[in-house]
Parts: structure tokens; sequence; C-alpha cells
């Protein structure tokens, strides 16, 4: 697969950034976070400010030789290693190797009278004898706003805290500091006044009882980022962005063709197939066919040796195996070979910007060809009403960027207008197949035309979808259904 | 916790007597005064310290410093903060008090020497 273009740089000699090793959130801030500069990670209980700290450090002492400090105002020692080791972070061994250091600030608020002038050097010396310890590149402060509730004089606490970011920066660490939002500021006590270079905001919404979470990037000076929000994820491997921006059109558009895996379809589009990397959309009224469809077209590219990855979203693995088998395509060696990807979700297990993630992460560790979204309805009923189409959008970006030709299924109901997903989809699709029922005569049959497919002279017959144990093949062209009527959409032609 | 034994500690820099009741452990006290560095606030506090000692509990206080310039992994036992930051070590329970003492009000009612107001 030949390799994206890169995108131009922009060149800042100042800005120096340093990875955070988190996926995605690289590629989102252009490589990491300013180096020797403090970032603020703002966002309610939950958001998985914390863990983005831990993971900064810990990705940072493994991957990149930089050891961290995480002074943390919340958990002790022993509740963070345990916290942090369900993600395979083993923070006891680190801290024996001298890569990370976790110091527990314990602040507890009846303990401590205020009898005159003091300041925090307490917590300077603290964190200095930690940072020298082991030599340490990163820190974390999660949640320096613990200090609020400890220390009375808000007065003293602010400029102390100025002057501990200027410390932190003079000693050219680079840091996170995590802040609790409030109400209708960033942070409940203001934090983003202090720090100037980076904030990232976290949230973690619920509606109709299914959960996503997303991050933005509010500011980053010297840089330019998307004010998009970018969904992301945490499971077992910890936190993944992603990194899916519309901000450009640039992905580069492929010559090859790949067979559709039916000849006749492929002699629909000049007899080649798709383009590589393009996405395709096909819909079709409930048992059209579409799922025979796509099962034929991974089956031919598993046949040309290429990897599938396969969404599906209504039918189990094995469903799938055994429904195919009825029409003669045995999908099991390609599974065995290790080309066939199954991906089995329900709809309402995560929000539309979960099953992305989902989707990224699989398709960065699988780096498939094709991929197969069975069908799509579901996928945007798991969204509620919120900007689904810009998430497709990015979906069907990265897809292109990645040079993988897509192909996604979409039920549509006979009578009714129907088209509403469709059509929010569908101008982002390359070629648009639809499926159809008919009973012309009082007998039933399937049909198929090829109602868009950019690029290409593509027949604008529609022909009838012979579905059998043999397999799919395409009968003689429909006369008297030309794509005239058919644009006007199935439940028109349903009476012809 | 880091301990350090009272005797051998290099940070002491003013003990009164030493404890002879051990038995009367709830009467003793056994104060350590954290700075950083000889600064106004340090000397301050440690003046102050004296000067209440002598006056509300002669005879049964003792008085450490630790300064963590000198000692910076002692910060974190005691859980240190804010400097200065007094630790009434003894009797129990364990109190920390910061600031630089001069609100000889406030020291006491932290100390438990005087009932809040």
């Amino acid at each position: 697969m030949p390799a994206a273009k890169p995108k131009p740089k922009v060149v800042r000699t100042s800005l120096a950034k340093v990875p955070t090793g988190i996926q995605g959130l690289d590629e989102v801030t252009g490589g990491g976070l300013p180096k020797g500069r403090v970032t603020l990670v703002c966002g309610r209980a939950g958001c998985g400010k914390s863990l983005l700290g831990m993971e900064f450090l810990v990705h940072g002492a493994v991957e990149y030789g930089e050891p961290g400090v995480c002074m943390n105002f919340e958990e002790t020692e022993e509740k963070l290693t345990a916290n942090v080791a369900s993600l395979g972070f083993d923070l006891r061994d680190l801290s024996k190797r001298k890569k990370l250091l976790v110091d527990f600030v314990s602040i507890e608020r009846n303990q401590i009278a205020e009898t005159g002038e003091y300041n925090l050097d307490g917590l300077f010396i603290r964190l200095a004898h930690a940072v020298k310890a082991i030599k340490a590149k990163r820190v974390v402060l999660d949640s320096v706003e613990a200090l609020f509730s400890g220390i009375v004089d808000s007065a003293i606490l602010r400029s102390e805290l100025s002057r501990l970011f200027r410390w932190l920066e003079d000693q050219k660490l680079t840091a996170i500091v995590t802040g609790e939002a409030g109400s209708d500021t960033l942070t409940r006590h203001g934090l983003e006044e202090y720090v100037a270079d980076c904030v990232i905001s976290l949230d973690h919404r619920v509606s109709d009882q299914i959960s996503t979470r997303r991050l933005r990037i509010v500011k980053y000076r010297g840089t330019s980022h998307g004010t998009d929000e970018y969904p992301f994820l945490i499971d077992e491997e910890g936190i993944s962005v992603v990194p899916i921006t519309s901000l450009v059109l640039n992905h580069k558009a492929l010559r090859d063709r790949v067979s559709t895996g039916i000849a006749s379809l492929d002699e629909m589009m000049e007899g080649k197939g798709f383009f590589r990397g393009s996405s395709v959309l096909v819909t079709g009224t409930a048992g059209t066919g579409k799922s025979s469809l796509v099962a034929n077209f991974s089956s031919a590219s598993c046949a040309r040796g290429e990897k599938c990855l396969y969404f599906t979203f209504e039918e189990s693995p094995s469903q799938i195996l055994r429904n195919m088998r009825s029409v003669g395509l045995n999908l099991e060696p390609w599974m065995k070979k290790g080309l066939l990807h199954f991906n089995a979700m329900r709809p309402t297990s995560t929000g539309l910007e979960g099953h992305l993630a989902v989707i990224h992460r699989l398709i960065s560790q699988i780096r498939p060809s094709v991929v197969v979204i069975d069908p799509i309805t579901n996928l945007v009923s798991a969204s509620g009403s919120y900007d689904i189409k810009s998430m497709l959008v990015r979906l069907v970006d990265f897809l292109k960027m990645q040079q993988i030709t897509s192909i996604f299924t979409n039920l549509t109901f006979a009578g009714d207008p129907q088209e509403r997903t469709a059509a929010a989809v569908s101008s982002l699709m390359d070629t648009w197949i639809v499926l159809r029922d008919s009973k012309p005569n009082g007998r039933p049959r399937r049909e198929l035309y090829v109602l868009k497919s950019r690029g290409m002279a593509h027949s604008r017959e529609a022909r009838e979808l012979i579905v059998s144990k043999k397999g799919l093949e395409l009968g003689l062209v429909l006369k008297d259904h030309l794509l005239a009527s058919a644009v006007e959409g199935p439940s028109a032609v349903a009476a012809s | 916790m880091e301990k350090i034994p009272a005797k051998k500690s290099p940070a002491k820099r003013n003990a009164t007597k030493k404890s002879a009741a051990k038995a009367d452990a709830n009467d003793f006290y056994r104060l350590r005064l954290y700075i950083a560095g000889q600064t106004p606030n340090s000397i301050t506090a440690i003046a102050n310290l004296k000067k209440i000692c002598e006056e509300k509990l002669k005879g049964k206080y003792r008085i450490e410093v630790v300064d963590l310039l000198e000692k910076p992994q002692l910060a974190k036992g005691d859980q240190i903060i804010a400097i200065p930051t007094l630790v009434r070590r003894l009797p129990p329970p364990v109190k920390r008090i910061i600031g630089n003492l001069s609100k000889t009000e406030s020291v006491l009612v932290g100390l438990d020497l005087q009932p809040a107001r």
C-alpha cells in the first residue's frame, strides 16, 4: 500500500514537542505536548484526566526514556498502582527501576490551622527532590486543585501556583496539571489562568444511556490544531483518541480497481469493479441481499490476499458464516488464514464515537485493505441525532487517507421516506448501489442498479440480482427500470 | 513513614530538658518545626515557637527544627506542603499548623492549649 502523502509541515523553531505515546493524541496535537511547558488537562470527575496523566508518564518512561514524577493529591501510591495495573502498567516495577515516582500528597483540612505568613516551599522541595531522584523529564500534578481545600488563604495559594508553574518551566519539565471542570469555567479554580501554552478538555457525556467520551484542544499556542472534538475510548489498553479530522481533503485518489466479487457487477463498472480506496454504499430493503453482496466483496479481497475487517452490528460472525454458506460462499478459510477479521458489536454498547474509536483502533492494528460496516444504519441509530454526518465524514476521510476500500450497507424501508440516513451519508460515498424488491407479474425478484459511481462510466441500468446456492449473479437488464425512475426512490417504482 | 530518632537528629537545633516522664506522654509536647532555609518566616516562626513554649509549656516540651533544604526527603513523611509547618507529634493526635506562628491565639488553639472560641 503506498504511503499517504505527508502533510505540509508547519515549522516553528521555538516549539518542540514531547510525544505522549497515547494513541491518536500525538496526531491531533501535531506531535505531542509542548516541551518544557505546562499543559492543563481539565474535565469532570471520571473523564479520564488522571489516566491521561499516568499514560503520559508511563509511555514517557517506557518508550521515550523520559522518567516522570506523579505528584498525586487524590490517590495513594497503592491505590494508583492498583488502578493502572488493570491497564497493564506495572508502576512498582517502574519505580524500582527509577523511571517513575509517585508522591502522594495528603491534604487534610482539619489538620491545618493558619497562624501567619507561609508559602508552599514544602511542596516545591518535595517535587524538586522527587525530580532529582530519578532525573525526571515529565511531571504530572493530579489534581493540584486539591490544595484549595487545604490552604485557606487563596491569595497565597494562587501566587504559589503561578510560581509553581513557572518553576516547572524553569526546570524544563514537561508537565500535565489536571483540573476539575467548573460549572461555567474550564476548571473550578481557574487554573487556566496560569497555563498559557496548552489546554486540553475532556468530556464524558451520557445521553440515551450511551456514553461518549470526547477530547478537545482548547488552546495550543504556536500550533495549528483542530477545534473539533475528537472521540476517544478508554479500554483495557488505555486511552485512544480517534485522530480523524475533516480539516483537509488531501487523500490521493487511486486508479487501481478492485473486483466486487461478482463478475457481472464488475461488468457494470467498466468491467473492473470499484476504485481502490473508494467508499461504497449499498442500500436496500430487508432481504435484498446487501450482506451477501458485501460478503462476496470481502471474500474476493481475501482471495487476492488482502486483509478484510468486517464490522457487524446485526449478526454474529457465526450467523454470517452460516448464512453465506447458504449462498455458496465459504468464508471460514479466510478467517483461518487471518485474512478476514470479524468484529461484532452491539450498536448500543457505546455511542457512535465509541464505535469510531474501536474501528480506528482495529484498523490501526490489523491494517486491512477492505473495511466492511454492516449495517451503518445501526451505527447511526447509536448516535442519537448528534452530528452523525460530521462523524461519518471523519470516518470516511480516515479510511480514504489509509487508502482502504470501504463498503457500508444501509437498511431502508419500503414505502418510507427511508432515504434519510442514506441521504446523510450518500454524498460521502463514491459509489452507491441500490438493491430493491419488486413483484412484476406477481413474481418477486431482487433488483440492483448502480445509482452513482464517481469517476467511471458505470452502467445506468437495473438488473436482476439472482441469489442462489451457487452464489450471486446478475441477470438481464430490466428495461422498464432505467435510472430515471429509480432516482425517485424505491417507493416511486414499487407500483410499476 | 520515615522516623528520625530524636536524639541523633542533626536537624535538631534546640532542645529543652530530656523527657523524664515517658509514662506521662499526654503531658509532654514533642514539636517539630519544618523550615526551608533561614528565611524571615522561618526565623520568625522559630522565635515565636520558643516564646510560646516557654510561656505555656515550660519544662515539658521539646522542639526539633528540620530544615528541608538540608533534608528534603523528610518532607514526605510528615506530608509537608507549606513552610513553615509545625507538627505536634506528641501528645496524640498528630496536628499540623502552618504559618510563621505570629497569631499566638491560633497557635494555642492549634496545639490544644486553649479551646477554640
